[in-house]
């Protein structure tokens, strides 16, 4: 039998025999548990709830609240023990409603109660409080104490984002364990002693983790409140949805709650292979933008250089006019699409039928220049999350995690942490991985291939690298097996001042060292895996599939394909500035903003001929557009979404979009029927139906699939590579009603979460059949393998003045989304420019003073900031940051055409 | 590099003491005390530094050091004078005692006086009961004190009378060895068998004393 390990250092949950089970008897009844198994888990699974406070499913446990005392028997005779701290054994006998169980809950929730102010009629838990019901269910109806209770000030902010309020603490210390445990930041701590015990900050020093808000989910009591919700609602004024957080491409389980058609506040939802119970801060906060006052909400045409409201007929005719004088006049090869990764799988199909069938242009592309060649995303072979997470050595090449994709940071940091996956770090500079990583290695910028080259065979210790951390990797990456079986590579964009068929090339470096390792892509962007996927890039075609693979299948289901392959963002950008290309769309794409050569977008912009934004908000691109659609945004549109693992997962609509935005697939079918061809679908649902029976990757991921119970977290495309089994349960587990009391509470409003949308992808009824392959159809092109030419430019040598640009990107950014949402947009940082002290003591400057950073492209005045972390001959700009209020100090140096970015350092 | 808020030499002790553990994290209350044997309190400066010379946050070293009753996270005076209020020591005026102290402190127990010299604490047993009413002045002990004695001591600490006894509060230990952690083991050994050595010395020569005195 399993030793049951109580110490709480250890694991989650004691360590358990594969399939080893016990039996044992609670309140009587024969029950078989797992080996190792908590007994607070057993007894819920036997249908045997035990009261609790501080046990949370994804927290290790404590036995600190003692609120879960049940009677065990033992040699001794039954002696009251904690149900979340005692592993079941075998012949156990558990008693959970004895008097002397009782007993003890009336004298722990007496207790809890002594300094409790029972402010519930003010307080943001009331109607959703585990203390408020397990005082009821459990407690002894009567307080003996008459004395004065203790007081606080309150409520007291720790951060922009959260409030608390000690008096209502009970000191269960999830909120303490969250932050040290799971997100590995503990700024929070119990201070103090006995009943002057409080939850708080280190004096001067705000809670400024990007996962707060998990910790006002997972609070049992009201003591800690997020100022975006406090006091907006109650929760039986809120209804839910079950929904995929889009903010960024990590695709986060989320109950979404709203009231009046405003979103109120996100959960988030316990999906295992997914984000666990947590969200990050911009998606539970950000969310909020959805109900800003300066949505877009009609669409404008710009007359006299002034952008005025239109109707919807008149915006759309006037699209497809111009749009057709211009493929008539220079061929629609000079017609441009670009963005896409905001939209869901089905808007995104639409716009590249449109595109590719309608308009006949290949020049789309969703990933904005800062992404990675769709081919190589695309081909190479994939790990799922889970996958990564259990890798015998996990690679990061990649932007920093913990600013671009959250949550992947917080599963990759448990692995290392908790499961001691070894975790080899390539960057060009260091960032939170780093912390935990085995082996940190630096690259200079556009020198990752080389780098890893010279890993993969032994070579030399490059310059830059330290010695113990070069052979640190080098060892870990060997030990993960000869052909690389045991490596999984999470590759994204560390830099976008590198070309990123830079970072293309090491990844060809890495699967041609490591033929069996996989891949796990770090793209950022909502969907933009989805995007790729429904063919939004150039050269390809829905389900994975080459344009040339995929003609003569596409040809005979949409009638035409382009002729050739388009541009790419930078090709794009760079058509429509010497008069090559003529027109762009941009689909919830703001290049001024996003795209890494801010010269080169504001050169494209302004000599494009005609330019149409389809958005929700009037982004600085959009703001420059001749024509503006409004678009429905996040939460307020049904559909799918795919994440970084290539999982579909559904997307419920909460809300009703304002005035009178579209949705994206909508105008894309209008502008379709006025360029006088035919998307041939009239709903979402048919749409998907539609994805199902051409794209390869997707086959057999059925609408009846994607709604499927066992599907719930989701699909990975293609169905080969999916973990879940399909089975026929019926009905979902029930919630732990204490892990997550918000969502539970809601759904005990009568507003269950898994409910879905307003617009039941299923249409009538359960009969729902299959539509997949009816007809006879021909035989479906194969999805691109790898492996897939790479083209790296050559790298040019450095002059001896200059520097090398790195630029990441931060969380919290100058976007439009953080921008609408208060507390967020407190949070923006300025930016600053990073460089090593010696580069700094060169220029005879310190920290805080200002920085003239020149490049062949332009230059900015940035504060100097000390970083030594990064390699000599370095600096770093965060990309997405402005200051002074110049947007994206960046993107003014970075020039697209060049491989790396060279600036100088000179005093202003 | 901007400077550090604990003194070089306190530095320097400190990173002795982190490198005797296993793990960094277990020095922090030998630093917590380090740290207030230089300013007489936990600054918050001082725990930002303890933070980060063990590898925790701020927020944890104040989350420990808040616990414990001997490390003042809040300013005190030179003086932290803790009088027992426990059963023997009530029983012997403990409370009359306390009272005094206030009126002649003129404070609230609890708080310091204007001038920064005096804090005044009730505390539990402090294990000095046979001399109850007894108080602690920086953990140094005073037994049998009546209000004059009370008074009498103030007057002392005041006028520097005390200064051997009774140093600065936050002061541990007052006598360090030369050369602090660093010392080779065999030095110790060696200095340790020479007190041993003088000790017994001192004990025969007490013991021939007192025999020469028996028999004569
Ligand atoms: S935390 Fe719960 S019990 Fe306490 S005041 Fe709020 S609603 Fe009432
Ligand atoms: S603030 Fe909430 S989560 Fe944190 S210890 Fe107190 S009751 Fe528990
Ligand atoms: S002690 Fe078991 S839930 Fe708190
Ligand atoms: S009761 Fe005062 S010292 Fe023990």
């Amino acid at each position: 039998m399993a030793d049951p390990v109580i110490t709480s250092h250890h694991a989650i949950a004691p360590h358990t025999e594969e399939g080893a089970t016990v039996e044992m008897t609670i309140d009587g009844r024969a029950v078989v548990a797992g080996a190792g198994e908590f007994l607070i888990a057993a007894a819920e699974r036997a249908g045997v709830f035990i009261p609790r406070f501080c046990y949370h499913p994804r927290l290790r446990s404590v036995g600190m609240c003692r609120m879960c005392l049940v009677e065990v028997s033992g040699p001794r005779g039954a002696t009251l023990q904690p149900a979340c701290y005692v592993a079941v054994a075998e012949g156990m006998e558990v008693v959970t409603t004895s008097d002397k169980v009782k007993k003890a809950q009336d004298g722990v929730l007496e207790m809890l109660l002594v300094n409790h102010p029972l402010d519930c009629p003010v307080c943001d838990k009331g109607g959703e409080c585990p203390l408020q019901d397990q005082v009821l269910a459990y407690g002894p109806g009567e307080s003996r104490f008459l004395e004065e209770k203790r007081h606080w000030a309150k409520p007291t902010p720790i951060s922009e984002l959260v409030l608390l309020d000690r008096e209502r603490c009970i000191q269960c210390g999830r909120c303490v364990r969250f932050a040290n445990e799971v997100a590995g930041e503990a700024q929070i701590d119990f201070l103090g002693r006995g009943d002057m015990v409080e939850v708080n900050v280190f004096e001067g020093q705000a809670f400024s983790s990007y996962f707060s808000g998990n910790t006002v989910q997972i609070c049992p009591v009201g003591a800690l409140t997020a100022s975006p919700y406090r006091f907006t609602a109650r929760p039986w004024d809120l209804d839910q949805v079950e929904s995929t957080c889009t903010l960024c491409a990590f695709g986060c389980r989320a109950a979404v709650q709203s009231s009046a058609n405003r979103i109120t506040r996100l959960l988030g939802m316990d999906s295992d292979p997914v984000n666990q119970s947590w969200l990050c801060d911009k998606g539970r906060f950000a969310s909020e933008a959805v109900n800003a006052e300066n949505r877009l909400t009609e669409p404008l045409i710009r007359r006299n250089d002034i952008l005025e409201p239109a109707s919807w007929g008149e915006a759309l005719e006037l699209v497809a006019r111009r749009l057709g004088e211009l493929r008539t006049a220079k061929g629609a090869s000079a017609i441009a699409v670009m963005g896409g990764a905001r939209l869901s799988n089905e808007d995104a199909y639409a716009w590249a039928k449109l595109a590719k069938a309608v308009i006949g242009t290949d020049s789309v592309d969703a990933q904005m220049g800062d992404g990675l060649p769709a081919e190589v995303v695309v081909a190479l072979p994939r790990a799922t999350i889970d996958e990564a997470c259990k890798a015998r050595c996990l690679v990061v090449l990649a932007g920093d995690l913990r600013e671009e994709l959250p949550v992947l940071f917080l599963r990759v940091r448990s692995a290392a942490v908790d499961d001691a996956v070894p975790v080899v770090e390539l960057a060009p500079q260091s960032g939170s991985v780093t912390g935990f990583a085995t082996a940190s290695v630096a690259y200079g910028p556009g020198e990752a291939a080389e780098l890893v080259r010279a890993l993969a065979t032994g070579g030399a210790v490059p310059a830059t690298v330290e010695p113990a951390q070069w052979s640190a990797a080098a060892e870990a990456l060997h030990r993960a097996g000869t052909d690389g079986e045991g490596i999984v590579v999470i590759l994204g964009r560390p830099s976008v001042a590198e070309d990123g068929a830079l970072v293309a090339d090491a990844a060809a470096a890495m699967a041609a060292a490591w033929p069996a390792a996989r891949f796990l892509l770090a793209l950022r962007r909502g969907n933009v895996m989805g995007a790729i996927d429904m063919g939004l890039a150039p050269g390809l075609l829905p389900g994975r599939v080459s344009l040339d693979d995929g003609r003569s299948f596409f040809e005979e289901q949409w009638g035409s394909v382009p002729a050739g392959r388009g541009r790419d963002a930078a090709g794009i950008l760079e058509g429509l500035a010497d008069g090559t290309m003529a027109a762009v769309v941009m689909v919830g794409a703001d290049p001024l903003s996003d795209f890494p050569d801010g010269t080169l977008a504001g050169d494209g912009i302004a000599g494009a001929d005609f330019v149409v934004a389809v958005d929700g908000f009037l982004s600085r691109s959009a703001a420059r557009a001749d024509v503006v659609l409004p678009a429905s945004i996040v939460y307020e549109r049904s559909g799918t979404t795919t994440n970084i693992e290539g999982r579909v997962s559904r997307l419920s609509q909460k809300l009703v979009a304002p005035g009178q935005c579209w949705p994206d697939w909508m105008i894309a079918s209008e502008l379709a029927a006025r360029l006088g061809g035919d998307l041939g679908v009239e709903s979402m649902t048919e749409i998907w139906d539609e994805i199902e029976k051409v794209a390869t990757s997707h086959t057999g991921i059925t609408r009846a699939v994607l709604e499927s119970l066992s599907a719930r977290d989701g699909i990975i495309a293609p169905l080969a590579a999916s973990p879940v089994t399909l089975s026929r349960r019926l009905s979902p587990e029930p919630f732990d009603p204490m892990a997550t009391p918000g969502i539970e509470s809601v759904e005990a409003q009568g507003a269950p979460p898994r409910s879905g949308g307003a617009e039941p992808t299923s249409g009538e009824g359960a009969g729902h059949t299959a539509v997949s392959g009816h007809g006879h159809q021909a035989p479906r092109p194969r999805s691109l393998r790898w492996p897939q030419p790479v083209a790296a430019p050559p790298l040019p040598a450095p002059d001896s003045y200059s520097v090398r640009l790195v630029s990441g990107r931060r969380l919290y950014d100058d976007g439009v989304l953080v921008g609408a949402t208060d507390a967020l947009a407190a949070l923006v940082a300025p930016a600053t420019v990073r460089a090593h002290p010696h580069d700094l003591e060169k220029l005879g400057v310190g920290a805080g003073d200002p920085v003239r950073v020149r490049s062949a492209r332009g230059d900015i005045v940035l504060d100097a900031a000390i970083d030594e972390s990064l390699p000599r001959g370095v600096a770093s700009i965060d990309f997405n940051l402005s200051a002074d209020g110049a947007v994206g100090a960046a993107a003014l140096l970075i020039d697209s055409r060049e491989a790396v970015v060279d600036v100088r350092l000179e005093t202003p | 590099m901007t400077q550090s808020h604990l003194a070089p030499e306190v530095m320097a002790r400190a990173r002795d003491i982190v490198a005797l553990y296993p793990h960094p994290r277990s020095a922090l209350i030998p630093l917590c005390h380090l740290a207030q044997e230089q300013d007489g309190w936990l600054r918050p400066e001082a725990m930002a530094e303890i933070a980060e010379l063990v590898g925790i946050t701020p927020a944890e070293v104040l989350g420990t050091a808040s616990f414990y009753d001997m490390l003042h996270t809040e300013e005190v005076g030179t003086y932290v004078v803790t009088l027992c209020t426990n059963i023997a020591c009530m029983l012997r005026g403990a409370y009359e005692l306390l009272h005094h102290a206030e009126e002649s402190l003129g404070i609230r127990t609890g708080s310091t006086t204007a001038d920064g010299v005096f804090t005044l604490e009730d505390a539990e047993c402090l294990a000095d009961c046979g001399r109850a009413p007894c108080l602690q002045v920086n953990h140094r002990f005073f037994g049998d004190v009546s209000p004059e004695g009370f008074d009498k001591i103030v007057d002392d600490l005041r006028a520097g009378r005390l200064a051997d006894e009774v140093p600065h509060h936050g002061t541990l230990v007052r006598t360090e060895r030369d050369g602090g952690l660093r010392v080779e083991a065999e030095t110790i050994t060696a200095e340790r068998r020479a007190t041993a050595a003088a000790m017994a010395e001192r004990a025969a020569t007490a013991a021939a004393a007192s025999e020469a005195k028996a028999n004569g």
